[in-house]
C-alpha cells in the first residue's frame, strides 16, 4: 500500500512537472476554473449572508407567533371620507378575550393599544407611541432590559401610572439625568419611568416588526382608563374621530406546527364576528418558509450561473488538453514503446487534468473567500462561508479535471506507438 | 537455443486497391546471445520486420515465438508488458522524452514496472556510468550531443534487463565516428550476453554483426553466418 501510496505521489509530482513546463498556458488554461470556483464560493457567500440576515429579522418577530392587526376596511376607507365623522373598525377587547380562552394551542396573548402623544421631562419634548398593553407583550417581544424593570400583573391590575420607555427615548427624554424613578408628563398626565429597554424597529419581510424606537409601554387598564377608546385625527381642517379598541393582538402558539392551523382558527372565529374585514392577520413562521424557498430557487439561480462559467472553464482545460496530446504525440509513443499500458497513459493525462483543475479550484476558492469579505467591508453586506460552500466547488473542480480530462487522456492511450515514433 | 523464430509470418497491409505484402512468408530464427543485422533496401519489409520482433505491430498471419511463446495474437496490454520486460528499444533519433533530465529518461521503464524510487536511481547511476554519461544525469536531451543521446538511449533500452535488444538504424544520425563508438558499445554488450537485433541498410555497420540478414520485396533475400 506504501508503495501504491508512493507511485501515486509520483505520478501527481510527474504531473506538475510536466504542467510547470508551460507556466503560462498552464495558468490561462486554469484561470477558467478559478473563476468559476471563485464565483460560486463568493455567490454563495453573498446569498448566505442575505438569506441569513432575512431569517435573523423574523426570527425576531416570533417564529411561534401570530400578529393581528387592525386595518380599516376599504369599505370604510371610502366611505368614512365621505359622510361620516366617525370610524369604528378594528380588533375588540372581546376579540383579545375570545383568543384568550377559546384557542387550547395558544400559550400566551398580548394586546396592543397604539396612541400619539405627546411627551415631556423638563424641557425636553418628544412625540411617543403609547403602546398600552399587558406584561405578556415583554414575553412576546423580548428585548434587553437596559435598565429598572418592565411592568408586572400587579401594574395592570392596579392601573398603576408607570411607563417603560426605549432606550432612544430615555437618551432624547432624559438625556444623561438619573433614568429610572423619574417622572414623565404624557398627555396631561404623570407617569413614573420603571424601566428602560432596548428596541429593534424595522421591517421583517411585509410584517412590521412590533416595536419601534419611540414606544412608552403603559399597563393597557391604565391606558383605557386615562384615555379611552375614542381618537380624534385632525388632518387638513377636518375632524375625524376613530373608535378601536386594540390595534393589535399578538398571540403566541405553544408549537410551531400548530401555528398555520391556529391562525386560521383565528381568522374564522374574526370572520364570523366582524362583519366587514378590518384586521390583518400576519404569520411570520409563513413568512420564513417563504424566505427559505425564495433562499433555495435563489440558490438554484446561482447554481446554474455558476455551473455554466465551470463547464467553460471545465471545456477550456479539455481544448488544451488535447492540444497538449497532440503535441506530445511522439512522447506517448516512446511511452507507449517502453511499454506503458494504455491505462498508464490515460492515468498520466487524467492526473495533469486533475491537478490542473484542482489547483484552479483552490485559487479560486481562495478568491471566492477574499472577494466577499471585501463587499462586506466596503457594502457592510452581510456574507457567511460555509463548509459546504467551500467544499461542494473544490469536489467540483476535481470533478471537472476528471469529466474534462477523460477525453483527451482517452485519445492519447489510442495514439498507435508506431505512428506516434515517426511523428515530428 | 532460439529465442525468437517466425513461422511463416505475413504483414499485409490494406492500403487503398492494392493490399500491401509488407511480409510475405518469413520464417527465420534468431540464437540467444547472437547479433544480427537485418539489411535491405526501403520497401523490403525490414521496417515491418522491427515492429513485429518488437511486438509493436501483430502479425496478419503465422506465429510469433518469443522464447518459445507465440506471441503473435496476443492482446494490446500483453503485448505492452513483453515491450517491457523482454524487449530493449534503440531507435534512429534516440526518442528521448525532452522534458526529462538523463536519470529520468533511463529510469522511464522501472517506473512502468513499478520500481520504488531509491532502486531505480541507483539502477540509473550504475549504468549512466557503463555508458559514460554520469556527470551527465541531471541534463536535458536537448543539452547533449547526438552520440551521448544515443548512450542515453541505450541506457534506457538495457534498464529493465531486457531478453533482446532492437535497434533500428542506430547510428543513422550520427557522424561515422560517433556511430563507430556506439556499434563498440553494441558489440561489447554483445560480448556481455545481449541478443541485439540491428536494422540497418549500411553494410560497414553491418559489418559489426555476427549475422546478417538480407531482405526484398517482403521476403529473406539470404542470410550470411559468420
Amino acid at each position: 500500500m506504501a508503495m501504491h501510496q508512493s507511485k501515486f505521489a509520483r505520478n501527481i509530482w510527474l504531473g506538475i512537472e510536466n504542467l510547470l513546463l508551460h507556466k503560462l498556458r498552464s495558468f490561462l488554461t486554469m484561470l477558467g476554473v478559478v473563476f468559476g470556483v471563485g464565483s460560486v464560493v463568493a455567490m454563495l457567500a453573498v446569498g448566505e449572508g442575505a438569506s441569513k440576515e432575512a431569517l435573523q429579522r423574523i426570527q425576531k418577530l416570533g417564529s411561534n407567533n401570530v400578529i393581528i392587526n387592525s386595518a380599516k376596511s376599504i369599505e370604510e376607507e371610502t366611505t368614512s371620507s365621505r359622510r361620516s365623522f366617525m370610524s369604528m373598525y378594528g380588533l375588540t377587547y372581546l376579540d383579545y378575550q375570545r383568543i384568550r380562552e377559546s384557542f387550547p394551542d395558544v400559550q400566551q396573548v398580548a394586546p396592543a393599544k397604539l396612541i400619539r402623544k405627546d411627551s415631556r421631562v423638563g424641557s425636553n419634548t418628544l412625540e411617543l407611541r403609547i403602546v398600552g398593553t399587558t406584561q405578556q407583550w415583554f414575553d412576546l417581544v423580548p428585548r434587553q432590559i437596559l435598565a429598572g424593570r418592565v411592568f408586572e400583573k400587579k401594574d395592570v391590575d392596579e392601573f398603576s401610572a408607570v411607563t417603560v420607555l426605549t432606550e432612544y427615548g430615555a437618551r432624547r427624554l432624559l438625556a444623561t439625568k438619573n433614568t429610572i424613578g423619574q417622572t414623565i408628563r404624557i398627555g396631561g398626565d404623570t407617569f413614573e419611568i420603571i424601566g428602560i429597554i432596548k428596541t429593534e424597529s424595522g421591517q421583517a419581510g411585509n410584517i412590521q416588526i412590533p416595536d419601534q424606537q419611540v414606544d412608552a409601554y403603559i399597563p393597557l387598564s391604565t391606558v383605557r382608563k386615562y384615555y379611552g377608546d375614542l381618537f380624534v385625527k385632525r388632518t387638513s381642517g377636518t375632524r375625524t374621530i376613530e373608535l378601536v379598541e386594540l390595534h393589535q393582538i399578538i398571540v403566541q402558539v405553544d408549537n410551531m406546527e400548530n401555528v398555520e392551523a391556529t391562525a386560521a382558527g383565528i381568522e374564522r372565529m374574526l370572520q364570523g364576528f366582524h362583519k366587514k374585514k378590518d384586521y390583518e392577520i400576519s404569520i411570520p413562521l409563513a413568512l420564513l418558509k417563504e424566505a427559505e424557498a425564495t433562499k433555495r430557487r435563489f440558490n438554484i439561480v446561482l447554481g446554474s450561473i455558476a455551473s455554466i462559467s465551470l463547464l467553460v472553464g471545465g471545456i477550456g482545460i479539455m481544448n488544451i488538453m488535447l492540444a497538449s496530446v497532440t503535441e506530445r504525440t511522439r512522447e506517448i509513443g516512446i511511452r507507449r514503446a517502453i511499454g506503458a499500458k494504455r491505462r498508464q497513459i490515460i492515468v498520466q493525462f487524467l492526473i495533469e487534468t486533475v491537478v490542473l483543475s484542482t489547483i484552479g479550484g483552490m485559487v479560486g476558492l481562495v478568491m471566492g473567500i477574499i472577494i466577499p469579505s471585501i463587499i462586506t467591508y466596503f457594502s457592510g453586506m452581510p456574507t457567511v462561508i460555509t463548509i459546504e460552500s467551500i467544499l461542494l466547488p473544490l469536489f467540483i473542480s476535481v470533478g471537472i479535471g476528471i469529466i474534462f480530462g477523460l477525453y483527451p487522456a482517452a485519445s492519447a492511450a489510442k495514439v498507435d506507438p508506431i505512428v506516434a515514433l515517426r511523428h515530428e | 537455443m532460439d529465442i525468437v523464430r517466425f513461422d511463416n509470418i505475413h504483414k499485409i497491409y490494406e492500403m487503398g486497391a492494392e493490399p500491401v505484402r509488407a511480409l510475405d512468408g518469413v520464417s527465420v530464427s534468431f540464437q540467444k546471445g547472437s547479433f544480427w543485422a537485418i539489411m535491405g533496401p526501403s520497401g523490403s519489409g525490414k521496417s515491418t520486420m522491427m515492429n513485429i520482433l518488437g511486438c509493436l505491430d501483430r502479425p496478419t498471419s503465422g506465429q510469433y515465438f518469443l522464447e518459445g511463446k507465440d506471441v503473435s495474437m496476443l492482446s494490446d496490454d500483453s503485448l505492452s508488458d513483453i515491450r517491457l520486460k523482454y524487449i530493449g528499444f534503440i531507435f534512429q533519433s534516440f526518442n528521448l522524452i525532452p522534458q526529462l533530465t538523463v536519470q529520468k529518461n533511463i529510469e522511464l521503464p522501472l517506473y512502468y514496472l513499478g520500481w520504488d524510487a531509491h532502486k531505480s536511481t541507483q539502477r540509473a547511476v550504475e549504468l549512466a556510468a557503463m555508458v559514460g554519461l554520469e556527470t551527465r544525469l541531471n541534463h536535458r536531451p536537448a543539452e547533449l550531443s547526438g552520440g551521448q543521446m544515443q548512450r542515453v538511449a541505450i541506457a534506457r533500452s538495457l534498464a529493465a534487463d531486457p531478453h533482446i535488444i532492437l535497434a533500428d538504424e542506430p547510428t543513422g544520425n550520427l557522424d561515422s565516428h560517433t556511430g563507430k563508438q556506439i556499434m563498440e558499445l553494441l558489440t561489447e554488450l554483445n560480448h556481455q550476453g545481449s541478443t541485439i537485433l540491428m536494422v540497418t541498410h549500411e553494410s560497414d555497420i553491418a559489418a559489426f554483426a555476427q549475422n546478417r540478414l538480407h531482405m526484398k520485396d517482403g521476403l529473406i533475400e539470404r542470410i550470411e553466418k559468420n
